[in-house]
């Protein structure tokens, strides 16, 4: 998920007139659905946005496993627990094929996490709100990843192979994360009155923030045609946050709770949900540091690297040492 | 930051009888973690029965702009595929 606000590097669209050859040649590719591989010419704009795209993502995924590690503990069965410990370590996996494919267009691992560590990449807002209780943990499955699913079908199309080939492997494994989510918001929709008010609380305090997830709105979006040409962007935020809605509006009917917008109605005209955008205000001083939990987020980042760092170095020193024994037989 | 771990590509052997294929890279000081990262990261579903390491410094790979000279030759060779020859149905399968 989890790309929001990526800056396009370049000028915007060129038409033909204004391409090289080699240009022509790279966006006739693309407009035939040829993947691009990483040891094809690519122009430097769709590199650097592609790293800053992948990039961002996968460090949504490292840090979104911060706010469900927060509950392994207090996990209310073991088997929720183990299901939770499970989720977790599929968003570490998801990171780490992302930040692979990022890699391949030839910026280091290291590199990327100085750049989040150093706050020069973003990851997505979201992850800037806290899971007080256990049934944030249900709706941060149905409606954080279910908007991560929406915004990552589309993007296993996409024109850069390794990142698409990630995609599809993302895809297979998000569908056990939403359900997993639902699935907790089920048990408490139908349980004591203190679990019901407890599911209808979390939706209230995350549906905003998860339609925030897509990204500001089209008018806003300056630079989504160039992406768009590059197909490493292939719906509008604003077509995908309409998606979510009207797939997202009959669970939460199923399950009895309200929306927290109390806008939101079905509009056959259109055949979709009309819905209130959320407070933009919000979210842009969300990007910019200041939502409820940027400063811990990013410190338990930096500490887990900064702290880990002995055992990444000692595990080196101790395979130089083997190989050095080998070569010396 | 100078000490970053060496790139590895993984292939698995998705099940008994098919070949291994390539599924992603992944960081690690040395084969034994290579292999032992690769089990946790790419086979959380039963993906696998076999996995392979290759430290991808150690990959040789051909360039994109040798397409034409690498494989065009083949092209104009459709005598290679059986469908080129017409045999009579009265032969039978063949």
């Amino acid at each position: 998920m989890y790309a929001q606000m990526v800056k396009t590097a370049g000028t915007g669209v060129k038409k033909p007139s204004e391409m090289t050859a080699q240009e022509r040649d790279f966006q006739a590719k693309i407009d035939r659905n040829e993947k691009i591989e990483p040891k094809d010419w690519m122009p430097d704009d769709y590199r650097a946005t592609l790293i800053r795209q992948i990039g961002q993502h996968a460090h949504s995924e490292i840090v979104g496993q911060l706010p469900e590690g927060n509950w392994i503990t207090r996990a209310p069965t073991l088997e929720r627990k183990a299901i939770l410990l499970a989720k977790v370590q599929d968003e570490a996996g998801h990171g780490l094929y992302l930040y692979s494919a990022c890699e391949t267009l030839g910026v280091s691992r290291d590199e990327l996490l100085d750049m989040l560590h150093q706050g020069k990449m973003k990851y997505s807002s979201i992850f800037n709100y806290p899971t007080l209780n256990w049934a944030d943990i249900g709706a941060v499955g149905w409606l954080v990843d279910g908007a991560a699913i929406m915004n990552q079908v589309q993007l296993q199309k996409t024109s850069y192979g390794p990142y698409a080939r990630a995609m599809v492997r993302i895809c297979k494994e998000e569908s056990f994360h939403q359900r997993q989510g639902y699935s907790i918001m089920m048990k408490m929709a139908t349980g004591s009155k203190a679990q019901q008010a407890m599911a209808q609380d979390a939706l209230n305090r995350l549906w905003f923030p998860s339609l925030m997830m897509f990204g500001p709105p089209d008018k806003d979006s300056v630079h989504s045609a160039q992406s768009m040409a590059w197909r490493i962007k292939i719906n509008t935020n604003d077509e995908l946050r309409q998606r979510f809605v009207d797939q997202t509006m009959p669970q939460m009917e199923y399950l009895g709770l309200t929306c927290p917008d109390p806008s939101v109605k079905w509009n056959e005209d259109k055949g979709g949900y009309d819905y209130t955008d959320p407070d933009w205000d919000e979210f842009f001083a969300v990007l910019r540091g200041n939502g409820p939990c940027n400063t811990e987020r990013m410190a338990a980042r930096v500490d887990a690297w900064d702290n880990g760092a002995w055992v990444r170095d000692g595990l080196m020193a101790h395979a130089n040492k083997k190989a050095a024994r080998v070569a010396a037989e | 930051m100078s000490n970053e771990w060496p790139l590895w590509e993984v292939f698995i052997r998705g099940q008994h009888g098919m070949s291994h294929r390539h599924v992603g890279s992944l960081h690690a000081p040395d084969a034994e973690m290579a292999i032992k990262n690769a089990r946790d990261v790419y086979t959380r579903r039963n993906e696998g029965v076999s996995i392979w390491v290759v430290e991808a410094a150690n990959i040789a790979a051909s360039s994109p702009s040798e397409k034409g000279p690498l494989y065009e030759p083949s092209n104009s060779k459709v005598y290679r595929h059986p469908t080129f020859f017409n045999i009579p149905d009265d032969v039978g399968a063949m």
